[in-house]
């Protein structure tokens, strides 16, 4: 059974002392909440006008802020405080710096997508594929019908096979085939996305020669992507479901099959669907497989049997890879494609987390 | 004493390690808004066992937890009033919770040495952080007193670089035990040592305590009344009316006679196993 | 649970169990010679399907991966066969592979050196020092990292990062020259190894933070108390107890994300500029390519003997990601053992 998480220390009082007590304080008061907080705004201010007149920085300018503030803290810490608590203060700053450092490159990311894609969100663009366009104008309706129809197939070979073997590994598996399966989903966790690529090429080109490029040998390469995850996610949102209920099943007389099927499966469904939701989060900005498997193709192509078939993540490679003269177009729509997968893959992601939320069992508490 | 416990630690252990005193005033504590613990006042008194008996939920963790301000790590508790370590308020807005825990030991109820530590890096644990400069040599001896003080020397002293894990539920105890006496502390908390542990290794917990207040002051949390009556010199019986109130310290008086002739019916009663 | 699905469940079988009201013993048969019922039916036809369709789904996979297998080796085959003039390069295939090899590994070791003490840093904040009604969110933002598609950090990689590290690397090209990885000349455009393994990096960071984060916050509670009441200071208490605590897990997640870093395909593939040799230099426009960018790169226009090369380079990625993630599994079973 999970522990509960430490709870981060509660604030201390915020009042600033009135006199020390003797040897529960060093010899001062102890540092005031707002505190840290002046001496990196302060900090922040005083290099900002040392920069202006030098040469402005923006990253000069954080890291000078954060490095010099550590150090401020610390020796105040220390002289407040002692030198073991000046040291915690100061690792404190430095652990919240390292994170907003993480947060940088999201915050960045997102915001350039936004503002280099936003000039290609019209209609134009959502309504015409890329068909005897040459320079202006064009869209992505091609690929993102592509998108929908390689994933989609993807996903209805993916969730069954994924879920039923889930199903086995948690509810009946035993001896080898359990240990081996157990095994070997893990080692496709791992698989290079192309890798995967390659072997849907390998398979199909072994049928029909090398040159064969499907919409649904994308499908078969985002199947072996995804089915790991399917299986993973599942089997663990079996584990939550209590045996208990089981064991309530069967004292009833109910079949084991009917209970998998109408007991454990709807009680971890929110779980499930969660889990698949993130898989194809996952599979629908995979580039790399369908680049060697589907090819690109200007046109709406309905039929994953025939012939290459567009998709975003591809269309977005192609435009800023290849533009042509001027580039202009192209990598604005490059840009435009890679906003609405963003928002396609955001969208996906913030709904499994809802699903969660409102439906799921908690897991831990 | 002071002086010799400070020679004997090589001088760089606080100088402290006298037993004190703990005046405790109007002390309500509160989660949130939510009142657990209201109006306490009572005095621990120094060098002896004072025992906190009562039925589940009823505070009495929650109190000892707010004696070295450990309670603290949930978020949105404060205390209300006042408690005085020999005279130092160990909640004034300069007092420093880690210093307040360095003087106010605690000892837990499931045995918990650092399982990727050795025993004798678990016994200097709390060493290790207020005095880096200590020798080698010093350290060995604070270590290996602190190991006999709790009666763990003679099983442990041909493995001391081995996990503190590898112990015994009651050895691992007593070394939780050398570890928080190690740095010398002025009182000792403990809650609910015992509850973890086999018969035989509860007695041998108990005799340790016995000499243990030659030292210390040591507050005692457990849910078994007989032990409060072997173990301690002073018991407080905590008490709520029902689910939801706050727990009230109902009666503090000498062991003997919380046992025999209390002055309070409810305490009566719940000596005698009417309730709880 | 929203994380991004890696293979690892650190906690085997640590969740809530509700505890249910008793179950009722089967009832006794009223006929003394009819057999009482087993605990769990299995044995009706509805049983029987439905746990071969389970059992299929299984072999499914199992035979699936075995697919992969088979066919890549299939097709790499002629490659391997074939006289060394025959593959593009003229010198044989492993000539031809080890330059891709050696740069496949140097962007992911970039990548690992910079993720995972940020990881660290960033489960460390979340599991102990953010505020607890903030710290869901701010979970859910470190995942959301994992989630963006590897074609947006290329663009942004090569659109943004590179332009901005361009300062950086004149200076490190200016100040720590004498060493290998600096030698410079420093590229404009900031197509380079030092970029695509920072973006790299990034990517890898969420994995790797989700499952610190996971065995941070599991740290027993009684462990970190003890180190408080000895009066240590939050920091002190880490270090004494939660760091290690999650050791074995931190180094199994920090080798996840090294099979991920070296498997990474799209963000290199647009990032690196390429001109094919072995070197460590990190910041010029020379660098040798990756396995995967290379494939990538070179399939699309490729044919015959060429296409079998690629695939065989394929191959030689997916045993090297193989026995990386092998590694770390390992590394976790031993760890579930000892914990």
């Amino acid at each position: 059974m999970a522990d509960n998480p430490m709870p981060p220390m509660a604030s201390e009082p915020p009042t600033p002392g009135t006199g020390p007590a003797e040897d529960f304080a060093s010899g001062g008061s102890r540092i005031p909440a707002w505190g840290p907080w002046a001496v990196i705004a302060g900090t922040a201010l005083v290099l900002a006008g040392f920069l202006s007149l030098i040469g402005f920085n923006i990253a000069l300018l954080a890291v000078g802020t954060v490095l010099v503030s550590i150090f401020i803290v610390y020796l105040w810490a220390r002289k407040a405080e002692g030198r073991r608590q000046g040291f915690d203060r100061a690792i404190t700053l430095g652990i919240g710096s390292l994170f907003a450092l993480a947060m940088v490159p999201l915050v960045s990311l997102l915001y350039t997508v936004v503002s280099e894609g936003l000039s290609r969100m019209d209609p134009e663009f959502f309504s015409s594929s890329m068909r005897n366009v040459i320079g202006e104008g064009g869209g992505v309706l091609h690929a993102a019908v592509g998108t929908l129809i390689i994933t989609g197939l993807a996903t209805i070979a993916a969730v069954p096979i994924g879920i039923m073997a889930a199903v086995y590994l948690h509810e009946y598996g035993k001896g080898r085939l359990k240990r081996w399966l157990t095994f070997f989903v893990d080692v496709m966790t791992g698989i290079p996305s192309i890798v995967a690529g390659l072997f849907a090429f390998a398979l199909f080109a072994l049928i029909f020669g090398p040159g064969i490029r499907l919409g649904v040998m994308g499908s078969v390469a985002l199947t072996v992507l995804m089915i790991p995850i399917v299986v993973r996610s599942t089997e663990e949102m079996l584990r939550v479901v209590p045996d208990g209920l089981r064991e309530a099943s069967f004292a009833l007389g109910v079949s084991k099959w009917r209970t998998v099927a109408k007991v454990v499966l709807p009680t971890a469904m929110a779980g499930i669907v969660t889990g698949v939701m993130l898989a194809i989060a996952r599979v629908i900005g995979e580039t790399a497989p369908l680049l060697i498997t589907t090819g690109a193709f200007s046109s709406v192509n309905l039929n994953p049997f025939d012939g290459r078939m567009a998709n975003l993540p591809v269309f977005t490679y192609t435009q800023y890879k290849f533009p042509g003269v001027p580039p202009e177009p192209f990598i604005e729509r490059a840009w435009g494609a890679a906003l609405v997968l963003i928002i396609i893959v955001m969208v996906l992601f913030l709904a499994a987390r809802l699903v969660s939320r409102r439906y799921g069992i908690e897991l831990r508490k | 004493m002071a002086a010799t416990s400070a020679a004997s630690a090589g001088g760089s252990v606080r100088s402290g390690g006298v037993a004190k005193r703990i005046d405790v005033k109007d002390l309500n504590i509160y989660y949130g808004s939510f009142l657990a613990v209201k109006d306490v006042t009572m005095t621990v008194q120094p060098n002896k066992v004072t025992a906190l008996i009562g039925s589940s939920g009823c505070g009495k963790s929650t109190f000892l937890r707010s004696l070295n301000r450990m309670h603290e790590l949930i978020s949105g508790t404060r205390v209300e009033g006042s408690v005085t370590l020999d005279g130092q308020d160990i909640y004034a807005p300069a007092a420093d919770p880690v210093r307040v825990r360095q003087q106010i030991g605690m000892v837990f109820q499931s045995p918990n040495p650092f399982p990727t530590m050795s025993i004798y890096d678990n016994t200097a644990a709390g060493l290790k952080l207020n005095s880096k400069r200590m020798k080698k040599e010093q350290m060995d001896n604070v270590v290996e007193k602190a190991l006999r003080g709790a009666h763990l020397w003679d099983e442990v002293k041909d493995r001391l670089d081995k996990p503190g894990a590898g112990l015994s539920g009651g050895q691992q105890q007593r070394l939780c035990i050398a570890r928080a006496t190690a740095v010398e502390p002025d009182v000792l908390l403990m809650d609910e040592p015992c509850s973890a542990l086999d018969p035989i290794a509860t007695l041998a917990i108990e005799e340790l305590i016995e000499e243990l207040k030659r030292k210390y002051t040591i507050v005692i949390v457990t849910h078994n009344m007989q032990q409060a009556a072997r173990a301690s010199d002073i018991t407080g019986f905590f008490n709520i009316v029902q689910s939801g109130d706050p727990g009230v310290l109902i009666e503090l008086d000498s062991t003997e006679k919380i046992f025999s002739n209390p002055t309070l019916k409810e305490t009566e009663d719940y000596v005698s196993g009417r309730f709880g | 649970m929203l994380r991004p699905a890696w293979p690892v469940s650190l906690t085997d079988n640590s969740h809530e169990q509700t505890t249910m009201s008793p179950t009722t013993a089967p009832p006794a048969p009223t006929d003394p010679t009819e057999e009482p019922r087993s605990a769990a039916p299995t044995n009706g036809i509805g049983d029987r399907v439905f746990s071969g369709l389970a059992t299929g789904a299984g072999v499914t996979i199992l035979a699936l991966l075995a697919g992969v297998a088979i066919f890549l080796m299939i097709e790499a085959w002629p490659a391997i066969t074939a006289a060394p003039e025959d593959i593009p390069g003229g010198e044989g295939l492993v000539s031809y592979i080890a330059p891709l090899a050696f740069g496949t590994v140097l962007a992911a070791l970039i990548a690992v050196i910079i993720a995972v003490p940020m990881a660290v840093a960033v489960a460390l904040f979340i599991s102990h020092y953010a505020p607890k009604p903030i710290a869901d969110t701010l979970s859910y933002l470190t995942d959301l990292l994992a989630a963006i598609p590897s074609i947006i950090y290329g663009l942004w990689g090569i659109a943004v990062l590179g332009p901005a590290m361009v300062g950086l690397t004149e200076w490190l090209a200016d100040n720590l020259g004498f060493l290998p990885f600096f030698e410079g000349p420093v590229s404009t455009t900031g197509r380079t190894m030092l970029v695509a393994g920072v973006v790299l990096g990034v990517m890898i960071l969420p994995i790797i933070s989700a499952v610190a984060r996971e065995v941070f916050t599991q740290t027993p509670r009684g462990l970190q108390e003890s180190a408080l009441a000895l009066g240590a200071t939050r920091w002190e208490m880490i270090r004494m107890v939660v760091l290690p605590f999650g050791k074995s897990a931190v180094v199994a997640g920090s080798m996840l994300g090294l099979g991920r870093a070296l498997g990474e395909t799209m963000a290199v593939t647009i990032i690196l500029s390429v001109s094919g040799g072995v070197t460590f230099n990190l910041i010029s426009s020379a660098n040798p390519s990756t396995i995967a960018a290379n494939i990538a790169l070179d399939f699309p226009e490729s044919s015959g003997l060429a296409i079998n090369v690629l695939i065989a380079s394929g191959l030689v990625l997916f045993a090297i990601t193989l026995i990386v993630n092998m590694a770390a599994r390992a590394v976790i079973e031993r760890q579930k053992l000892d914990g």
